[in-house]
């Protein structure tokens, strides 16, 4: 069995907002308590609405945000202590908006082979191979290159976002909300074109992403998270045909299904009422304010994340009822 | 037989430029009393236009070249801006994608809904202010007696579309247009705010316009459906039939392309059916029909020939050469 | 384009008519008197009649224009024509000059406040604040007196004076284009800082702050002029517009082409820098708030 690629050890990132003359100084726990394993080759699927600290954490793991608290290990050794440039070779991000992640003033061809000359890449010839090789992969043609991004549509601008994070041949990518700024008919196309690289270059994935629907189609593992906070994970499947977090199983609800007309037991399952605020997080469960089987130990005191069966984790007092 | 609430027939909307396009074309379906109907498509394919033009608010260069728009039988498509002013609020509404552009943000959220009363109601403002704490309540947004007194940057996304519902119905319209009302919003949030509306909705007896990418959205909260697709109805059916039994290759291949919850623990991971190609702009539409490129079942007759309506059983229509 | 709402297509097509109708106009005239101006300056030396400085004999003074004199002699005999085409490299270096050095001082600060933040940041819009509440005269005023009269000390002043501007055009731009995914993709990819400052951020502010230089090289050109005016620009027998302004001063009346030239000199170009800059502005303003 291979090692893990990314280990997450009780990772937490908290903000100080606001000042000391102004309302006082908070803090925003952004991310809080998150330990989790991505093996070489797997995708992980991270679930949440806004303000569950997935972005947060998603620049955690890259490096950017330094974490107040735990460890980002990426093979073995702590983020912290490697070189940028190597961590550029190891992880690399797909980002939400197409429009807004490609540099309007670059062609395609110096958005790619960029990065490969500031890792030492010195020789021209090679260089321009690797670029057009990549461009191919995505499904873009080679007179792409040296057009500008406005030039694209949504779809292959996010073709192109994708070479430029696999330019460099990372092992775990954290993909962002890939497809959720495509309009749909070209969702199908970027999701396959994602998971068939995947394959063919050995990929590890996070794919952050509230459509369910396609949380379930690419991941080998799930992490729902609510808060800052994992409250359920565990196998795909597990996740979906038998969720134990009250969150998880609203979620589910929530998702307009065109084949299967929300029924009264299912809407029995849905959440109440609006995100809380992560500058002001209830006390106890975070998710107790929303729950439909909300009790007075929710309220007073916080659920630990733990097993309901193997490899299956939830963070609720009532993990072993199943609806 | 019962005349509609609403009839759009034939409807054109032209876009001025260089070259005048035809934004919208032969656009035809109609809206029962107190029916939820939905139009589904992509960015670009005309469906907000089509409802800003029911809600006579297109503006240069878009104009209504053709087409009759009807409510309760009585024609308003050439109603004068007095008319309209009395028709928009009164009896029909309209809620947008983004209620922090909709709502004012100078104005406290409860004087936004008293002067719907005040207007169109002629209430005295006090009056009117009780019936915004009023309407607040109904729309479930807590402490109403408190809200009515916040701005709209001080409410959440899922707030102040309520706050926009509550505008919207207020004085009780017959139609409500709601254009991708919870796209903005996380899918728990968008949950209740569709639930929200369909029964308000049904409680007023107050028909529903929903326009949305969403196929799923529209799916369960519509009884027909029409999609659109560069300009035109594609496809119009009651919202089971239009998912289970798709006619046209448009609606067959968006319906295929979207990962199924359960598909995977039934038939292990499918590659997801793509749609090649992409959506033509308005400059570019290709002749013939309009998603030939596109289309896995095109022929030569599809090329050259836009297709004529066919009709399908409960007053459904598809257009395309070889529906299936 | 994902998610074009109907307003974003008609604002789109609106503005791109606008563009053709005024952006084009001033662009049109603004480039040509610029042009014009420039064109004078190179060719200043065949296009004069007479040497603007060694030039003079009393025997030719206070000549009106005519045949021989298109705009006159002054007080000296020299010919005001050769003087104002001769002045215009003054003016002109005085500008353009000034304004680069205005631009690298500025952009510098606010490209480096906005993206390190911190106490650099409070440091320099700090800064940045007490250059704006100081009269910017007065304040090149102050440096002139300590480096004394003369061309490279007037660029020196006027471009210590006015960096203002840019710096908190760049510093807002660069506030906003941080978060944009390119820039993150960038230090993701292991660019270091100074590399996506200038290869990420200063493109894509270019625009506004050509604006901004073009704008301010007629502010320069004027503040020269007044400068001068006062005594303490370009002296005398130099020939800079606003100098020969200051020597016409009490004869406004008595020998109005004294002053009538050099004024509509100063006019026109700077007018001709402002309609340029208002044209640039409307082609570089990003059109494309029509995406979202």
């Amino acid at each position: 069995m291979a090692d893990t690629l990314l280990s997450l050890d009780d990772l937490a990132v908290h903000f100080t907002v606001g000042s000391a003359l102004a309302g006082g100084i908070k803090t925003l726990k952004a991310v809080e308590g998150i330990s989790l394993d991505v093996k070489p080759g797997e995708c992980l699927g991270l679930v949440g609405e806004s303000g569950c600290g997935k972005s947060t954490l998603a620049l955690a793991i890259m490096g950017l945000i330094a974490p107040t608290r735990g460890r980002v290990a990426l093979n073995g050794s702590d983020v912290k202590q490697r070189p940028r440039l190597e961590t550029a070779r190891t992880v690399q991000m797909v980002f939400q908006d197409p429009y807004a992640s490609l540099n309007p003033r670059q062609t395609v061809r110096r958005t790619l082979a960029d990065p490969l000359r500031l890792q030492g890449m010195g020789d021209k010839a090679e260089v321009d191979g690797r670029v057009m090789d990549m461009l191919a992969k995505v499904g873009l043609r080679p007179e792409h290159a040296d057009r500008y991004p406005h030039e694209f549509s949504g779809g292959q601008r996010q073709r192109i976002g994708i070479a430029r994070a696999l330019i460099l041949k990372p092992k775990l990518v954290i993909c962002d909300e890939p497809v959720s700024a495509l309009d749909v008919s070209i969702r199908a196309q970027i999701i396959n074109l994602l998971l068939e690289l995947k394959d063919e270059m050995g990929l590890s994935y996070i794919m952050i992403s509230h459509d369910l629907g396609v949380v379930e189609h690419v991941s080998d593992r799930v992490a729902v998270m609510y808060l800052g906070r994992i409250v359920e994970q565990g196998g795909w499947q597990e996740i979906f045909e038998n969720p134990r977090h009250p969150y998880t199983r609203a979620l589910i609800a929530a998702i307009p299904d065109p084949f299967h007309r929300v029924d009264a037991a299912a809407s029995r399952t849905k959440a109440k009422g609006e995100i809380a605020s992560a500058l002001n997080p209830p006390s106890g469960c975070p998710f107790h304010p929303r729950c439909p089987i909300k009790a007075e130990r929710c309220v007073s005191e916080l659920p630990a994340l733990e097993a309901v069966a193997p490899g299956h984790r939830a963070a609720c007092h009532f993990r072993d009822r199943t609806v | 037989m019962t005349v509609p609430l609403l009839k759009v027939d034939e409807l054109r909307i032209a876009l001025a430029g260089d070259v005048a396009h035809n934004a919208v074309e032969e656009v035809s379906f109609e809206i029962g009393r107190g029916e939820a109907f939905g139009l589904v498509g992509e960015s670009g394919c005309g469906k907000s236009i089509t409802a800003l033009a029911v809600m006579g608010l297109l503006r240069r260069p878009l104009s209504l070249a053709g087409g009759r728009i009807a409510l309760d039988g009585q024609e308003i498509q050439g109603a004068s801006p007095t008319e309209w002013r009395r028709l928009r609020g009164s009896r029909i509404a309209m809620i947008f994608q983004e209620p922090m552009t909709a709502l004012n943000p100078l104005s406290p959220v409860g004087k936004q809904i008293a002067e719907m009363f005040v207007l169109h109601q002629g209430a005295s403002w006090s009056e009117a202010m009780d019936r915004a704490e009023e309407a607040l309540r109904q729309v479930r947004v807590p402490s109403p007696e408190r809200r009515i007194r916040d701005y709209p940057h001080q409410l959440s996304g899922g707030m102040r579309q309520r706050v926009m519902i509550a505008i919207a119905l207020a004085c009780g319209p017959d139609l409500l247009i709601a254009d991708e009302p919870t796209t903005a919003l996380d899918v728990t949030v968008q949950s209740e705010i569709i639930d929200l509306m369909a029964e308000l909705c049904a409680a007023k007896g107050t028909a529903i316009l929903m326009i949305s990418h969403d196929l799923g959205l529209v799916a369960n909260m519509c009884r027909r459906v029409a999609v659109m697709y560069a300009g035109r109805i594609v496809e119009s059916q009651p919202a089971g039939a239009i998912f289970a039994t798709p006619r046209h290759p448009y609606t067959q291949g968006l319906v295929d392309s979207l990962p199924r919850l359960g598909e995977r623990a039934k038939r292990g991971r499918q590659r997801l059916r793509e749609i090649s190609g992409v959506v033509p702009s308005i400059a570019s539409y290709p002749a013939g029909c309009r998603f030939n490129p596109r289309c896995f079942a095109a022929t030569d007759i599809c090329r050259s020939t836009p297709p004529a309506q066919t009709p399908l059983p409960a007053n459904g229509l598809v257009r395309c050469h070889h529906h299936g | 384009m994902s998610q074009s709402t109907p307003a974003s297509v008609t604002a789109d097509i609106a503005a791109k008519r606008r563009f053709r109708l005024r952006g084009g106009l001033s662009l049109w005239v603004g480039g040509a008197l610029v042009g014009i101006a420039v064109a004078v300056a190179i060719t200043a030396p065949l296009i004069a009649i007479t040497d603007p400085v060694m030039s003079a004999n009393l025997m030719n003074a206070e000549i009106p224009p005519g045949w021989e004199f298109p705009f006159g002699t002054d007080a000296q005999g020299r010919d005001i024509y050769s003087r104002i085409v001769y002045g215009s490299r003054i003016s002109l270096t005085v500008g353009v000059v000034s304004q680069i050095v205005n631009s690298l001082i500025g952009v510098s600060l606010g490209l480096s406040a906005g993206y390190w933040g911190g106490l650099w940041d409070d440091f320099v819009s700090g800064l940045t604040n007490l250059m704006l509440a100081i009269p910017s005269l007065i304040f090149a005023l102050a440096i002139m007196a300590i480096l004394g009269p003369g061309l490279v000390s007037l660029v020196i002043a006027l471009g210590l004076t006015n960096w203002s501007y840019s710096c908190r055009l760049a510093r807002a731009q660069v506030l906003s284009l941080k978060s944009q995914g390119y820039v993150q993709a960038a230090r993701i990819l292991g660019y270091g800082d100074l590399r996506i400052m200038f290869t990420q951020l200063l493109p894509n502010m270019l625009g506004p702050l050509i604006v901004i230089a073009t704008l301010g090289m007629g502010g320069a050109i004027l503040s020269e002029a007044a400068l001068s005016f006062l005594g303490l620009g370009i002296r005398p027998p130099f020939p800079s517009w606003g100098s020969m302004l200051s020597e016409a001063r009490d004869q406004i009346n008595t020998v109005p082409w004294l002053s009538v030239f050099p004024g509509l000199a100063i006019f026109f170009t700077v007018l001709g820098l402002n309609l340029l800059g208002d044209g640039l502005r409307d082609i570089l303003d990003p059109q494309t708030t029509t995406r979202r």
